[in-house]
């Protein structure tokens, strides 16, 4: 994140000092700092909604039925979560947010589960290779009814918007797959190049 | 209609529901101001990437690749705005849904850049800093080689199946 923060910072304020547009840089950078703070705000208010509904969720027992279906699944995806751990729940709940378009709902529970995910984690600092693939699997963003894509088009006098629906569940089921695929293709590469190093030591 | 469940749900339960509710909301108010942060500089990378002009210039470079490629041009805008900012991709999609028509090549491959893509840099920015998260090994460059490949992916399936 460090080294692509910089270079998206430092190659804008080249450009912007080449295309003599210093003024609309500064300009950015502070209509930078106003955008999050709404999106904070926003954030806060569903954040703090999602949050409580899950904990009505834990409390009431619910989350047992949940996650039972959806364990073998789970368990199988990430492999060095115990048993009966919550992180279970929370990573569910954010693939079926996804899954059903709940963008608002699925970023609470997301930070959820990379906070369930964090209390395995021995070294609060480095990732786990679970927290990877789920953020993998998040931004790959599982979607089967992609309501405003189909909005947009339909407004727009789309004769028929609902057929982008088929090519939007195979492309985002496909990249999905890729990118799992792509994640232990790196781990499987670095891990071998590592052993390689020893070995020649 | 889930949420009402919930309430519902737990209530049969026996649950303390408003009180648990506000136990929960409240973790969100930490949460919230632990990941504002790392939303200011993401969205100070973003917003200063797209004034510079250095967005136009990757628009650029790349709209020479997608010509020869016979791939619409306006798909170009659309795949770089799309792993950066949720409501730019939005209105850039909305723009290409309008100028090139509905039913045009560049707004279906548009449309399944925006169902099958995510904002990767705000998912990374926010789940990383949700956990204080630092070394991130070779998460970055998956998320990104991922994208790259899912945009390639939407072109040819829509390029098959229309």
């Amino acid at each position: 994140m460090n080294t692509i923060w910089i270079l998206l910072v430092s190659v804008s304020a080249i450009f912007s000092i080449v295309n003599g547009r210093l003024e609309e840089f500064t300009k950015s950078i502070f209509d930078a700092a106003k955008t999050s703070v709404e999106i904070s705000l926003f954030l806060l208010g569903i954040i703090a909604l999602w949050l409580g509904i899950t904990k009505i969720i834990e409390e009431s027992g619910l989350i047992h039925r949940l996650s039972k279906s959806f364990k073998p699944f789970i368990l199988r995806l990430f492999k060095n979560i115990p048993e009966d751990h919550p992180s279970i729940t929370s990573i569910t709940l954010n693939f079926l947010a996804n899954v059903f378009g709940l963008g608002n709902a699925a970023t609470p529970l997301g930070i959820k589960a990379m906070q369930d995910l964090q209390t395995l984690n021995k070294d609060s600092e480095t990732i786990t290779f679970e927290m990877m693939l789920f953020i993998v699997i998040n931004t790959a963003s599982i979607q089967f009814i992609p309501f405003t894509v189909i909005g947009i088009l339909s407004d727009f006098g789309s004769k028929n918007p609902t057929a982008i629906v088929l090519p939007i569940i195979l492309a985002t089921v496909l990249s999905a797959i890729f990118a799992v695929a792509n994640l232990y293709l790196f781990r499987f590469t670095l891990n071998r190049f590592t052993v390689n190093r020893k070995f020649l030591k | 209609m889930f949420i009402f469940f919930v309430v519902l749900y737990g209530f049969y339960k026996k649950v303390r529901v408003y009180d648990s509710f506000i136990s929960g909301a409240k973790d969100g108010i930490n949460i919230v101001l632990r990941i504002f942060p790392y939303l200011l500089a993401i969205f100070v990378a973003v917003k200063s990437f797209q004034a510079s002009g250095a967005f136009d210039f990757v628009k650029d470079v790349f709209s020479g690749i997608f010509l020869i490629l016979n791939i619409p041009i306006e798909v170009v805008s659309i795949s770089i705005i799309k792993p950066l900012s949720g409501s730019a991709s939005l209105a850039v999609f909305a723009d290409i849904v309008k100028s090139a028509g509905p039913d045009s090549l560049a707004s279906r491959i548009s449309a399944v850049i925006m169902g099958s893509a995510e904002t990767t840099f705000y998912i990374l920015a926010v789940y990383l800093g949700a956990v204080g998260i630092k070394k991130t090994k070779y998460l970055v460059p998956v998320c990104i080689i991922s994208d790259i490949l899912g945009i390639i992916i939407a072109i040819i399936i829509v390029k098959l199946i229309f």
